[in-house]
């Protein structure tokens, strides 16, 4: 039996061969991983589906710069400069939680806190801008436009003023749908931060938590970079 | 990457090793809003939109390399994780050729064949 037992042994090696993890992560990073790979799949899906229709309806399509040019306190036209400082907003508070993720390695429990009430703060101003952002498209400008025979002041689901009903759309459902991870994100680095603060993991000396919440932290941020391109660059 | 490999790999932080974790982060912090304020600038340019379309996908890909990379630890897991996350993300290739192809299609259909 022994002997037996022995020669398995010998001949499985390598990562694949039994006996350790051939990723080297933990079961809950896998998870994550595993579950951003879907949601990865899901937003290719809508962002794809918003170019196929572009493609088709190009000479009706707007363009994005035109139409996301308002500027808080400001009352003349800067084009990309809010959703810019909204990427910006969204970029630093992935970096505030990769901050935390470090601190989290080096067991400084008052660093992790620090950094993810930040990284909270951040989720938070994001969903703000989206809130204006979105108030801003809804209500249009104020000359509007004529639209058979009636005059249209901003976007709703079936009719906008800026040009293909589809591109309000996608704008409300591709934005809407990132805005909802992000309030996911919120609640969850909210939950993370409490349990921390707490000493939730005091004990176990371990901060996985918080590099599993932030994996999908900075997921959301990686599809705002895509949606940013795709949606108002392009 | 050799260095920060080392570093990595390990769960706990020396505090050498988060000192050199913390620039690395700083930096790849400055690339992605250079790049963001770089694209904002150019959308301006009159560079024609075929080439300027090019030029944003590129960066964007640049960008979700240094989220992926170093914000989301993948440069430093294993190459069997990497593969695993990466290699699905040939079906989006397709899925994107396939599509914007057919959504030509549909464009020609409407305007070039109805209009005869």
């Amino acid at each position: 039996m022994s002997i037996q037992a022995t020669a398995i042994h010998e001949t499985k090696s390598g990562y694949w061969g039994g006996g350790e993890s051939p990723y080297n992560v933990s079961w809950g990073k896998l998870y994550m991983w595993i579950f951003l790979i879907s949601d990865a799949f899901t937003f290719s899906s809508l962002l794809i589906a918003y170019g196929t229709l572009r493609h088709k309806f190009g000479d009706s399509w707007p363009i994005p710069g035109d139409v996301f040019h308002h500027f808080p306190f400001y009352h003349g036209e800067i084009k990309l400069a809010y959703v810019g400082l909204m990427t910006f907003i969204l970029i630093m508070s992935s970096v505030t939680m990769v901050l935390a993720v470090e601190a989290g390695h080096r067991n400084s429990k008052k660093e992790v806190v620090t950094w993810l009430f930040l990284t909270v703060i951040g989720g938070l101003m994001f969903l703000g801008s989206q809130a204006w952002e979105w108030y801003h498209f809804i209500t249009g400008t104020e000359e509007g436009k004529m639209i058979g025979g009636k005059l249209i002041h901003g976007a709703n689901l079936s009719i906008n003023e800026y040009g293909n009903p589809l591109f309000g759309d996608f704008f409300f459902f591709i934005t809407g749908f990132h805005g909802f991870h992000v309030f996911s994100g919120v609640v969850l680095n909210l939950i993370v931060l409490i349990l921390v603060a707490q000493g939730f993991n005091d004990k176990k000396k371990d901060y996985e938590l918080v590099e599993k919440v932030g994996l999908y932290w900075h997921f959301v941020d990686l599809v705002w970079v895509f949606v940013f391109t795709f949606f108002y660059l392009i | 990457m050799s260095e920060t490999t080392a570093i990595h790999t390990d769960a706990h932080h020396s505090d050498d090793g988060g000192r050199a974790m913390r620039k690395l982060i700083w930096k790849t912090f400055w690339i992605l809003l250079l790049i963001t304020v770089g694209e904002i600038f150019i959308a301006f340019t009159s560079i024609p939109h075929g080439v300027l379309k090019l030029i944003f996908i590129s960066l964007t890909i640049v960008k979700a390399y240094f989220i992926v990379g170093t914000f989301m630890h993948v440069n430093h897991e294993r190459k069997q994780l990497r593969f695993t996350i990466l290699l699905p993300f040939m079906l989006i290739i397709y899925f994107i050729a396939m599509l914007m192809a057919e959504g030509n299609y549909w464009h020609w259909v409407m305007n070039v064949l109805e209009g005869i």
